[in-house]
């Protein structure tokens, strides 16, 4: 070391912007066509790292929102369902490739509109959007080889409404299944991130894909209610918190609608004393961190085998002080920002609530940046089962941690939530994986890794995280009869 | 003089009276009276869900091998009581013909599901190619504690098309037995208990479903719910009960003395859908090529 402190600092390492085509303002991608919202609102999306406006969004009313899904009835009966499965593929494998080539455009405006790593929007979120896509476009002319005891049928119109931690990546989890099983699409982002949705759908403009089969209509709580009550809609996809999830449940509860909901969750992640520990750290961060914890199967409830727990929390402290926290365009970046003001104010008094509960915070020292939404890589200890920090979804990167004694313990502590969407295992021994991961109720069980994702992968959640799955065969399931 | 049977109810391996002491009268097509039958209460619901989810534990940890061997049984044991379900269904109005009838078909309707119980498994899971180094695969997995309402229109074949797909695929029951043609779920709860079915896997109330559906529609321990031919208005309200702890709702409108009406996708409503990730080690140099 050349000098005297012995702080070792990245150079920082930023991605450019300079190749990004935003416009100031956005309207709603309708029939094939951008179409002005009927009562002429807009609202601003924000970049969560600056605070400053990247651009103005069309803002959907109840009028808008029965426009779109008058185009995708028509182009439901008119086109899509007529089609030849073959020609249906060979759309859904076009925009898959259109997709690649703007790969890195995407993962740019990823960042600057959500708050992520583009470490994170370049490696995994727009990847695993282009290779949804490239996945169900080939299942589209092989639908009765799926379900060959059944005879196959698409549903209709779909209405999907995606979340903002994944904004791309819910895109393509929603549409993709949906145009391979030969139904159109009405998606809503969410209005803190709708910019790589549009620009999907001027993705779809140029693929030819036919007029009305995808129309993305853009807004806030009442755009999607809009969408959810629209009578003419055969199928609710929706993907965010379980109470949105029981809204939409009471609000087509009579109809003939199918639903899929992807909810909430509060995983457990469970460390036993054989598992080898530097690599269950780097587990555990990656189950709470990732994403700053904006992810429905987070590990945000840590169980540590009491023997190991003293060694596994000491690494984790160590572990979590070399994160790097600051502006996600830099590659070097490991927490980027919080996604919103409202949700960072919701982490803060999570964060509150832990403390008065009487359970011991640790949180990184590293300083934060002067203007952005950002909250330190959190973690409590001595936490009950009972508080409320270990019962209720944070989705933050605050991560609780509790220990156990035996397996049955676990077990039990576990699968004591009303979610089950995710678990996580760590050990040494290939039994004890199979009698833990079998166990535990919940829909995707990482052992020995966490937070894995893949086109062909079924993910979706037990009990009140919801029901039906995304990816895989299983996926096809939600969008046909 | 007859000797009126006593029907009770099927909660936890036993046939208790409801704790409420009510019972209603049971009557032919002439109006005669033929049985009394329990009148069962909330507080049966709450007890007969607590047994199934006592129960469910080890019915869907037993093997599917072993399902499918109790699952014959009670073929076995239906078969064996034929004429006390034909006297039974005649007495509730379907003539010989179709009594025989409705006899048979349950009983293969039993033996085709517990042909299921360790074959569903294979068709409903799969092995999924993830692009990284990992083996990854689903399965499937009982959803939990299932609350029944038996078709109104059927004393016999509706009960055993409903139940057999639960059963078969793990889950645990509570069953409102038809208000207006009960005597059936009560003789075949007789047949459950002598099949080696475990107490509280299928348990079996009688009286009114518009009474007894609410406070299982909104049991926050019970998992899904299983409507058939039922009218639009408890459709709604079941549908809406059972928000609060996002039980699956089906909701199907059979003819259940159809042949065709039974399948896996009676059995798929049920059943949850669990991937599994594991790593795969890389270990450079060693290759498969030799």
């Amino acid at each position: 070391m050349t000098e005297s402190n012995n702080k070792w600092e990245y150079a920082p390492s930023l991605e450019s912007t300079s190749h990004i085509q935003l416009k100031e303002r956005y309207d709603l991608f309708i029939d094939g066509k951008w179409v002005k919202p009927s009562d002429n609102r807009y609202f601003s999306s924000i970049n969560p790292a600056t605070e400053e406006k990247i651009a103005e969004i069309a803002w959907a009313s109840d009028a808008d929102v029965d426009l779109a899904v008058k185009a995708a009835r028509k182009a439901y009966t008119e086109v899509w369902s007529v089609m030849k499965p073959s020609e249906r593929a060979k759309y859904i494998f076009r925009i898959a490739r259109l997709m690649q080539e703007k790969a890195r455009e995407l993962a740019v405006i990823e960042t600057l509109d959500g708050g992520k790593p583009i470490r994170e929007s370049r490696d995994i979120d727009i990847p695993l959007a282009c290779n949804h896509f490239f996945y169900y476009a080939g299942w589209a002319d092989k639908l009765q080889d799926a379900f060959p005891q059944r005879n196959i049928q698409s549903l209709g119109v779909a209405g999907q409404i995606i979340p903002w931690n994944f904004p791309l990546l819910m895109a393509a989890w929603k549409i993709a299944p949906a145009l391979a099983a030969g139904n159109t699409v009405v998606l809503k982002p969410a209005e803190s991130t709708s910019l790589t949705a549009l620009k999907l759908a001027e993705i779809i403009e140029a693929s030819g894909l036919p007029a009305g089969v995808v129309n993305i209509v853009t807004g806030h709580g009442d755009t999607g209610a809009a969408i959810v009550n629209h009578p003419d809609i055969d199928k609710i996809a929706f993907t965010g918190s379980t109470s949105v999830g029981k809204l939409i449940q009471k609000a087509v509860a009579g109809t003939a609608k199918k639903v899929s909901l992807e909810l909430g969750g509060k995983s457990a992640n469970i460390v036993l004393e054989d598992a080898p520990i530097d690599q269950a750290v780097e587990g555990i961060v990656n189950g709470i961190f990732f994403n700053q914890g904006h992810v429905c199967c987070a590990g945000s409830r840590l169980y540590v085998q009491e023997s190991i727990a003293d060694e596994v929390v000491r690494k984790l402290k160590q572990r979590m002080e070399s994160l790097y926290l600051g502006n996600p365009l830099d590659k070097n970046t490991d927490i980027g920002a919080i996604n919103s003001k409202e949700q960072l104010q919701t982490i803060e008094k999570y964060v509150e609530i832990g403390k008065k509960e009487g359970a011991d915070m640790y949180q990184v020292t590293c300083e934060l940046p002067a203007k952005g939404f950002y909250c330190r890589p959190t973690i409590f200890t001595n936490v009950a089962q009972s508080s409320v920090i270990a019962q209720e979804e944070i989705f933050g990167p605050v991560l609780t941690v509790q220990t156990f004694r035996t397996i049955d313990e676990v077990i039990q502590k576990a699968n004591n939530s009303p979610y089950g969407l995710a678990a996580g295992v760590w050990t040494d021994k290939g039994s004890r994986i199979f009698n833990l991961t079998s166990k535990l109720r919940a829909g995707v069980v990482w052992a020995n890794t966490y937070n894995k994702f893949d086109p062909a992968s079924p993910f979706g959640g037990y009990k009140e995280s919801g029901f039906g799955r995304e990816g895989g065969l299983h996926g096809l399931e939600a969008y046909l009869k | 003089m007859n000797i009126l049977k006593t029907y009770k109810i099927y909660i936890g391996g036993q046939f208790p009276r409801t704790e409420s002491g009510r019972t209603y009268v049971v009557k032919n097509s002439s109006g005669d009276p033929i049985a009394n039958v329990c009148q069962s209460s909330k507080k049966d619901i709450r007890n007969a869900v607590q047994a199934a989810r006592k129960a469910f534990g080890t019915w869907s940890e037993r093997s599917a091998f072993n399902r499918g061997q109790i699952l014959y049984r009670m073929a076995e044991m239906l078969d064996g009581r034929k004429a006390q379900f034909i006297e039974e269904l005649m007495q509730q109005g379907s003539s010989a013909d179709a009594a025989a009838q409705e006899i048979e078909r349950s009983i293969d309707r039993i033996v085709y599901y517990a042909g299921w119980c360790d074959k569903y498994q294979q068709l409903l899971s799969a092995v999924n190619p993830v692009n990284s180094s990992h083996f990854n695969f689903s399965v499937s997995e009982s959803t939990g504690v299932v609350g029944i309402v038996a078709d109104e229109a059927s004393s016999l074949i509706g009960i055993i098309s409903q139940l057999m797909p639960v059963i078969a695929g793990g889950n645990t029951a509570v069953l409102i037995a038809s208000e207006s043609l009960p005597l059936c779920s009560i003789s075949f709860a007789e047949v459950l208990e002598t099949s080696d079915l475990p107490a509280g896997v299928v348990n079996i109330l009688t009286g009114s479903a518009d009474e007894m559906l609410p406070t299982l529609a909104e049991h926050m321990d019970v998992n899904a719910l299983f409507l058939s031919n039922a009218s639009k208005e408890m459709v709604k309200s079941t549908q809406l009960a059972a928000v609060d702890n996002l039980k699956r709702v089906l909701v199907l409108n059979e003819d259940w003395t159809d042949e065709s009406a039974q399948g896996i996708r009676f059995i798929s409503c049920f059943q949850e859908i669990k991937t599994t990730w594991h790593p795969i080690e890389q270990i450079g140099g060693a290759t498969s090529t030799y």
